[in-house]
């Protein structure tokens, strides 16, 4: 990126989100000298490394391949323009200029000092931020459609849910030292854009036959070694009994699932060990006395006081409904990038960090502060993070559209390539990751690089590839149409291919194709499978649909032809 | 070696913890679940109090009607790690309603005193070189709670409503 | 309770013994009784009863509380220089292969 001269910072704008009242503050604050006090007992050996490691993971600490790696959580993607600057001023601070965005819609940093972390914490508690349970054995960040608020698609905006379930599950006495990790993702609409059916467990905002709103809740569904989708545990839970309900689902986990055997420790096998009909009974029977109680009952005002928080912004009126002709390039980006808002005059528009040859899904320091620039002059000073790994601007007008793709331009986020080829998923891979089998970045700079060209993208159409360096799948590759997994092959990396996957509302597990292909033949491998697509697809199909029509034999076909040799 | 912290205090355990295989002594005693569904005439025989060991897979719901016989039940903590015990507590003071002492034993961390405070636990097995002082700060680092538990602190969302 | 730290490879030929500091999480490598920043600094182990040697003084020494996770890998001679084996070794030597200007392939004043 060329770095732009910075125009002077807008004036910061608060969008409509939680805030934290004198609790929520205290609550961090102490959570972060709690934290210091685990550090300061770590390095004179009053912890072990053994004891020390749940502690810090539930402060979002890994000890990765070259450093420690810290992950901020995102509550349901959404940032302030305050919050994205602290970001920015941390990665320069403490860090290497840059962050990582995540699948689970929270921030990475690569580089982060044990000894640091705590001044970190302070920092970020500042701006009503923290790490707490972005990783361990507990619940981790609850995450939602990142065009909340902003799509007329949802019966209303999961988030204030999601806030809900963020502060019950928040060092929750009881599931601080579950099995495993555990999962909540949050959706109100048909059209899943957070994974639900991934999840260990998803609540989707619904209505019954009367008309009344309540939530289907689904558990079991994970990736990893061995993916699942969730199956339905309740289709309709009254709201008042939400909370009971969750905690119910997550007291039957705590208690029997195996703690043997750690790749079998996920709520997912243990549904799939007692079957769905069992789970449901235990749940029931825990869920029918946590209601009685009441203790867990959620009123209807705190609902709504929660709600009132994320009140939609004050939308102008008379704007025009039509987005301005500014140039091919443009257009192009809007033809991807641009989504239908709720508001007359509005649009929501996705930053795809995935320029091509870009490191999937990070931002420079430099680049962080200019967001929150556009942020504030153009989205209420709001933005979201999404599982994608890219940013949603999630209220801008439709008239100042090309202005913001201008200033994208200048920072080189303007790729128009949502929800195409280029627009990878890839995790940090073994460039990073300590658990790490292979790279998956440059396999995603070689892929993006091979179909940059704009004509054929659109051409291909929508087609989400998912690349993860190992089995535990943090770059979703079981959910993408083309996955790709990264196995160690005798201390060389190889890359396995599967087709057919999908994390949205027609969820499905990516089918493995074969043995897997080197680092410098993965490229020319998909290339060979795309190119099957185009020849056999039917009128308005996309790569998924012809996948589920024809089936996988023609695309391995393809796929291995040139590889024999 | 070790001793007993219960209600913020330590004090003489009144319990004499027996293996499986050795005599029962005169007074308090501790056994394993196993040893219990052996010798369960023999044992509620006694006229001294008696208290129950579980590991930390064993849901104290199998004891059924016989919990009310033990004025201690003892949660294990095989590693750390393994917090299927913080649900036998929170389980045994609401479901099964029990008033006695539980007690923490096993391999269990100061940072996790406060956690099973909140859920039961009244009683730890802790070493030698604990202090007050420092269980104490364990219960004090988090001043409020978001959720209800056992031990009836007012959440959060109560003091908000409140003030 | 102690730290596990890792078993020892049964290995054929060279070896060298990486840990992570604790205070900051840099990479070392075992150099005599202490720890050097960089591969190319390092000891290497011949034979497997001398990494095995190593490997326990690590282990023994992970109570002053300086580094953590001790573990060897295999390296191998070639043109004068030590090369790890695996790939996440010679990613872990040098830094990523993303970001060349970070890591210790950026150079001696990284740090």
């Amino acid at each position: 990126m060329s770095s732009p001269a910075r125009r002077p910072a807008p004036e910061p704008v608060q969008p409509n989100m939680y805030r934290y009242d004198e609790f929520d503050a205290q609550f961090v604050s102490e959570r972060v000298t709690q934290f210091a006090y685990q550090v300061e007992r770590r390095l004179k050996g009053e912890l072990t490394e053994d004891q020390f490691k749940p502690l810090r993971l539930m402060n979002g600490l890994y000890l990765q391949l070259h450093a420690y790696m810290l992950r901020i959580a995102v509550p349901y993607g959404t940032l302030s323009s305050k919050q994205m600057r602290k970001l920015a001023h941390i990665a320069r601070t403490y860090d290497k200029n840059f962050g990582h965005f995540t699948t689970r819609t929270n921030l990475q940093f690569n580089w982060i000092k044990l000894v640091d972390v705590p001044a970190i914490l302070r920092e970020l508690a500042d701006v009503e931020m923290h790490c707490i349970q972005t990783s361990g054995n507990c619940v981790r960040n609850v995450t939602a459609d990142q065009f909340a608020g902003a799509t007329d698609e949802e019966i209303e905006d999961p988030r204030p849910l999601s806030e809900i379930i963020r502060q019950w599950s928040s060092l929750h006495p009881e599931f601080v030292f579950l099995a495993r990790k555990f999962k909540i993702a949050v959706g109100a609409c048909e059209k899943d854009r957070a994974a639900l059916q991934y999840h260990d467990m998803a609540v989707q905002v619904v209505r019954n036959s009367e008309g009344r709103t309540g939530y289907k809740v689904m558990a079991g569904g994970g990736m990893g070694r061995t993916p699942y989708l969730a199956h339905t545990m309740s289709e309709f839970v009254a709201r008042e009994d939400i909370l009971a309900y969750l905690e119910a689902v997550l007291r039957v986990y705590n208690m029997d699932s195996r703690r043997d055997n750690i790749h079998k420790q996920r709520i997912k096998i243990l549904i799939n060990t007692i079957g769905v009909e069992e789970m449901r009974r235990r749940v029931d029977r825990e869920f029918q006395e946590l209601k009685a109680m009441g203790t867990l009952q959620l009123p209807q005002r705190e609902l709504d006081r929660i709600a009132a928080y994320f009140a939609p912004p004050r939308f102008e009126t008379g704007l025009s409904d039509v987005i301005p002709d500014a140039g091919p390039d443009f257009a192009n980006w809007v033809k991807t990038n641009i989504a239908k808002h709720k508001a007359p005059g509005y649009a929501i528009a996705t930053i795809t960090l995935k320029t091509p040859g870009q490191v999937p899904g990070d931002a420079t320091s430099e680049q962080m502060d200019i967001i929150a620039d556009l942020m504030d002059e153009f989205s209420v000073g709001e933005v979201r993070v999404t599982h994608e790994q890219n940013l949603v601007l999630p209220h801008v007008r439709k008239q100042d559209l090309p202005a913001i793709y201008a200033r994208l331009k200048e920072l080189d986020f303007a790729a128009p390539n949502a929800g195409l080829i280029t627009d990878i998923i890839a995790c940090p891979g073994l460039d990073y990751c300590d658990l790490a089998n292979a790279r998956s970045i440059p396999i995603a700079q070689s892929i993006a690089r091979k179909f940059e060209n704009l004509d054929r993208q659109h051409q291909i159409g929508e087609l989400k590839i998912k690349i993860s360096g190992c089995i535990n799948a943090c770059g979703h590759h079981h959910a993408g149409h083309i996955g790709i997994l990264g196995v160690d092959k005798k201390g060389v990396e190889f890359y396995q291919l599967l087709l057919g996957g999908s994390g949205a509302e027609d969820a499905s597990v990516g089918v493995i194709m074969g043995p897997g292909f080197g680092e410098h033949e993965i490229a020319d491998a998909v290339e060979r499978v795309v190119n099957v697509y185009i020849a056999e697809r039917q009128t308005g199909e996309r790569f998924l649909d012809t996948y589920r029509r024809i089936g996988m034999d023609k695309f391995k076909a393809a796929a291995y032809e040139t590889a024999a040799a | 070696m070790s001793k007993l912290l219960k209600s913020g205090a330590f004090v003489e355990d009144a319990y004499a913890a027996v293996a499986d295989d050795a005599a029962l002594p005169e007074g308090a005693v501790l056994v394993s679940l196993p040893r219990f569904q052996k010798e369960r005439e023999a044992l509620l025989a006694r006229n001294t109090a008696l208290g129950i060991r579980l590991q930390s897979h064993e849901n104290p719901e199998i004891l059924g009607a016989d919990l009310h016989h033990f004025a201690l039940v003892a949660l294990e903590f095989p590693k750390f790690r393994d917090g299927r015990a913080f649900s036998w507590a929170r389980i045994l003071r609401t479901r099964l309603g029990f008033k006695g002492e539980i007690r923490a034993v096993g391999d269990f961390l100061y940072d996790q005193m406060n956690y099973q405070h909140r859920v039961g636990f009244n009683a730890w097995e802790v070493p030698d070189h604990f202090t007050v002082e420092q269980f104490t700060k364990a219960l004090t680092e988090m001043t409020n709670v978001y959720q209800p538990s056992s031990d009836g602190r007012k959440t959060i969302r109560e003091l908000r409503a409140s003030s | 309770m102690v730290f596990p730290g890792a078993m020892a490879h049964q290995n054929h030929g060279p070896q060298m013994l990486t840990a992570n500091r604790l205070r900051d999480g840099e990479v070392l490598y075992r150099k005599a009784d202490g720890w050097v920043l960089f591969l190319d600094q390092g000891e290497v182990y011949q034979d497997q009863a001398a990494a095995e040697a190593a490997l326990a003084a690590a282990n023994a020494e992970l109570v002053q509380n300086n580094f953590v996770a001790p573990y060897l890998f295999e390296v191998r001679l070639a043109d004068s220089r030590v090369h790890p084996v695996k790939e996440r070794e010679i990613i872990r030597a040098a830094g990523p292969t993303v970001h060349p200007h970070t890591g210790k392939q950026a150079g001696p004043h990284h740090v």
